[in-house]
């Protein structure tokens, strides 16, 4: 692997933890969803600085270049970032449901006065 | 407003307008003494409050959730109230509601949890593109295998339904995506049962189908396949 390559993802890497722990820092990013982009940006740091690491590696899962392994698993990250939201977002139907149909049974029979947005007609 | 805690007719329904208030009507004139429930489920029109003024309780969602998920509100008010037996209809006037008496009849008397309303035992009065009517006879079949029963149409969700029955619907377990073919599979894995009983359907107003365009039937082959194998798959 070139220098070059070396420094760019060894930079990437580096950039994408600070941001991920700055947002965590400033609440815009909970720690439960920060921990696979965590885990795989020190994956990543590792493999560049550690380089018979990544080249062993590579041999193991049968790529040709070292650079393959690390856009392979860039990809397995994002697979398993979107399977993560699929997950979160089921259970988050879920919650949703529970709470309306909640609603709905709590309200009881009563009339609809503020409970939608009505249309004027002029 | 009935008092008795008998029989509860429940009718989810999302934009139904006036055809609400005939379809109370109706069913008032054949069990008028049932108490009759709207699911408003998220109603932009005045679904709900015409429903109130025919003397229909209504619950109502604040968003659209979606038919299962009303019929379950349905459930637990039910469950809630006490209620021994209930049936359940869809609010387009698909389902006649002179077919309720003999849905119930068999429940009544304990033999079975659920009664399902088969239009192809009974009469259909409407076409059936043939693309959905195949796609609902490879789940009759399939139905019918699981369950070891014969099951001619099981996306009805003209159905009158035990006390037993209610409460295994109103748990987390039940699917609310498109509740037929995998529901009556997970009763009979559960331990209930069920029979069909000849109904008849109406046409029903043209663009409210459930089963619309392209993309709508192939997630429903596929999230029916899924829900089925995996009910399968789990304890009863």
């Amino acid at each position: 692997m070139l220098p070059r390559q070396k420094i760019f993802a060894l930079l990437l890497s580096i950039a994408m933890l600070v941001l991920i722990i700055e947002l965590v820092r400033r609440r815009k990013l909970r720690e439960e969803y920060s921990w696979l982009w965590i885990l795989t940006g020190s994956l990543m740091i590792i493999l560049v600085v550690w380089y018979d690491a990544l080249v062993a590696l590579s041999h193991l899962i049968g790529a040709v270049l070292p650079t393959s392994t690390l856009f392979l698993f860039g990809i397995i990250f994002f697979m398993l970032l979107s399977l993560h939201f699929s997950m979160k977002i089921s259970a988050l139907t879920d919650q949703v449901k529970e709470l309306v149909q909640q609603m709905a049974l709590l309200t009881g029979n009563r009339g609809m006065e503020g409970s939608r947005r009505r249309k004027r007609v002029r | 407003m009935s008092a008795s805690t008998d029989l509860l007719i429940i009718i989810p329904a999302f934009n139904e307008g006036r055809r609400i208030v005939e379809i109370i009507r109706e069913v008032r004139g054949v069990v008028p003494r049932a108490e009759i429930l709207v699911v408003d489920d998220g109603s932009t029109d005045r679904t709900g409050e015409e429903a109130r003024r025919a003397g229909a309780v209504v619950l109502r969602h604040h968003f659209n959730l979606g038919y299962g998920s009303a019929l379950q509100t349905g459930y637990r008010y039910a469950l809630g109230k006490g209620f021994h037996f209930l049936v359940q209809m869809d609010g387009d006037g698909q389902h006649d509601p002179e077919g309720i008496p003999s849905l119930l009849k068999a429940v009544r008397k304990g033999k079975i949890d659920v009664a399902i309303g088969s239009r192809f035992l009974g009469s259909c009065l409407y076409p059936i593109p043939a693309v959905r009517r195949i796609g609902m006879v490879i789940f009759a079949r399939i139905a019918t295998l699981l369950t070891g029963q014969e099951v001619t149409d099981p996306t009805s969700g003209f159905q009158a339904l035990s006390r037993r029955a209610f409460e295994l619907f109103a748990s987390r377990h039940f699917p609310v995506d498109y509740p037929d073919a995998d529901v009556i599979v997970m009763l009979k894995r559960a331990g209930l049962n069920f029979n069909e009983i000849p109904v008849i359907m109406r046409p029903a107003p043209p663009g409210k189908s459930m089963h619309t365009g392209i993309l709508r039937p192939l997630y429903y082959i596929f999230k029916m396949s899924l829900s089925l194998f995996v009910t399968m798959l789990r304890k009863p």
